[in-house]
């Protein structure tokens, strides 16, 4: 396992390479200790919090915007998306309601970031056909 | 029929700045109006999904609808009328009347403080001078960002970011995560505009190309934008011949920068020529005695939390000042010194802290923010123009000010 890195803990942005020798790392380029803790956790298993929106049927908005209150695998983010494309829920939907109990195998849930209230129950009107 | 009212504060505008000025107001003990063309508070925020905001604020990480839903909840125990989908048909700042139209019918609000916080404007595709079609597929990132956050729309399937400012960056990932093809990212400078974070998590994840010092020097399209044409451009942004090559793409996004929103205004309040914002003292008091403004429309903030912050100052000192209590003091003026060039605020008030928001003219590896008349410094290492240095002066020390009549504010 080898590579570059850009620190992003501070301003500075160190470009921080990391070698692996045997089984000892060497990191070098970062000014500082938060740097080399950065770089080993992004070449073993970068990490990032995911937040999208998905559809919302019968409320006052299309969408309501949601997030994993921890980050999660960045490698699986693609597929991720595509699952959660397909998804929509019903309104009304309050802020901090799981969405999605488990979105990453791993207990990660999809919580809701926006309150979205009904839509008076027009969408439930059938039309004369 | 008319509806004639009586308000104490009257706010202008309910986005971050507009949401923390009518609760800072209300926790005061007076009544206070809040005006929004929007069917809900929240401003920018609501589309700004993404997290990391908070930090200074709430001291917690949060997405921007709940930076807003914060702000929305603490409203609702508080004694704010909010007026959705209201709009300012017109407006006497001096005597502080306000005509309203909303959709329950036309207000005419006299207030006894106003405050302005009308946030900002995309720089518009008009004023970037780029030469050739004018077809559909070309809009700013905030405008991309509202189609696809909040209404469910998707503007491009093969799209390029003008600009390497925050939004651009935020917009390459959010499009990259909904399907869109992001070509690249283009920043006419020969350094990035938005945070090392963004170039990192939005760019580089995505394997999504930065090409610095190169700009978009044609546009074709018929009904559609069809091709750009991009140079590399030397340090006066002119292109260098021969560099030009054309990439087809159904969506240029713009993401050239925010102007304070003024116009409306700036025949009553003046306003700064190199913030282009309204001018302010630290007790966010315009030019204008009883008129204040706090936000994006002073000057374009880096963090939602200092325009939140300066908001909850200007519905404290409107509050006060409906109520006729005389909060301000003594007042100089500040001057830029070198090397900066947004600035805030123009005046300094001795009866208020001093919070001065910089930005730098350029990076700087090294410096030194010098508040001259004052003989304090403060050391700084690798400030870029995009971050803002913020400095606050306890009033106690302000003193000293009174014997110069006036403050220079300059980096080194």
């Amino acid at each position: 396992m080898e590579g570059h890195i850009t620190c992003v803990i501070c301003p500075v942005g160190c470009k921080v390479s990391v070698r692996k020798e045997g089984v000892q790392y060497t990191i070098e380029g970062n000014r500082c200790a938060r740097g080399e803790e950065y770089a080993r956790n992004e070449l073993m298993m970068p990490k990032r919090i995911l937040t999208t929106s998905i559809g919302v049927s019968n409320g006052t908005l299309p969408l309501v915007s949601v997030k994993t209150p921890r980050p999660i695998d960045r490698a699986r983010i693609k597929e991720i998306m595509k699952e959660i494309k397909n998804l929509s829920i019903a309104a009304p939907v309050a802020v901090g309601d799981t969405v999605v109990e488990d979105i990453d195998g791993e207990g990660t849930p999809l919580l809701a970031t926006r309150a979205v209230s009904c839509n008076g129950g027009r969408e439930k009107t059938t039309l004369p056909t | 029929m008319l509806k004639r009212e009586k308000t104490d504060v009257l706010v202008i505008g309910g986005g971050a700045a507009g949401m923390a000025c009518a609760l800072s107001a209300a926790k005061e003990g007076v009544y206070v109006t809040l005006l929004e063309r929007e069917s809900s508070v929240g401003g920018v925020l609501n589309q700004c999904i993404h997290n990391g905001f908070g930090l200074q604020f709430y001291h917690q990480e949060l997405t921007g609808p709940e930076f807003a839903s914060r702000l929305i909840d603490d409203m609702n125990m508080e004694n704010v009328k909010i007026i959705s989908q209201s709009y300012v048909r017109d407006i006497d700042v001096r005597k502080r009347v306000a005509q309203v139209l909303s959709p329950d019918g036309a207000y005419e609000i006299q207030a006894g403080a106003l405050v302005i916080s009308t946030g900002a404007r995309e720089r518009p595709f008009g004023s970037l001078l780029i030469p050739g079609d004018r077809p559909a597929g070309v809009m700013p990132a905030g405008v991309a960002q509202r189609y696809v956050n909040l209404e469910n729309r998707i503007p491009a399937r093969k799209a390029m970011i003008l600009g390497s400012g925050d939004i651009g960056l935020i917009m390459a990932r959010r499009l990259t995560l909904e399907g869109v093809e992001v070509v690249s990212v283009l920043e006419r400078m020969s350094y990035p505009g938005g945070l090392t974070r963004n170039i990192v998590q939005c760019l580089e994840d995505f394997d999504i190309p930065l090409h610095l010092s190169t700009t978009v020097t044609g546009i074709s399209g018929d009904g559609r934008l069809r091709s750009v044409e991009i140079s590399k451009v030397d340090e006066n942004f002119t292109p260098v011949p021969g560099t030009s090559r054309t990439i087809d793409v159904d969506a240029l996004i713009l993401s050239a920068g925010l102007l304070p929103q003024v116009e409306d205004f700036s025949d009553d309040l003046e306003v700064d020529p190199m913030n282009r914002g309204f001018l302010v003292s630290n007790t966010c008091e315009s030019s204008t005695e009883g008129v204040f403004a706090a936000g994006n429309n002073v000057a374009i903030f880096d963090l939602v939390d200092y325009v939140a912050a300066e908001g909850w100052i200007a519905g404290r000192h409107a509050a006060l000042f409906s109520r006729g209590v005389n909060t301000s003091g003594d007042r100089v003026p500040v001057f830029r010194g070198k090397n900066i060039s947004v600035l805030v605020p123009g005046i300094v008030d001795m009866e208020e802290h001093l919070r001065l928001y910089i930005r730098l003219r350029k990076p700087m590896e090294k410096g030194v923010v010098v508040l001259k008349e004052l003989k304090i410094e403060k050391k700084f290492s690798y400030g870029v123009p995009s971050e803002m240095i913020q400095l606050v002066v306890n009033r106690d020390k302000l003193q000293p000010l009174m014997n110069y009549g006036k403050l220079t504010v300059e980096v080194q």
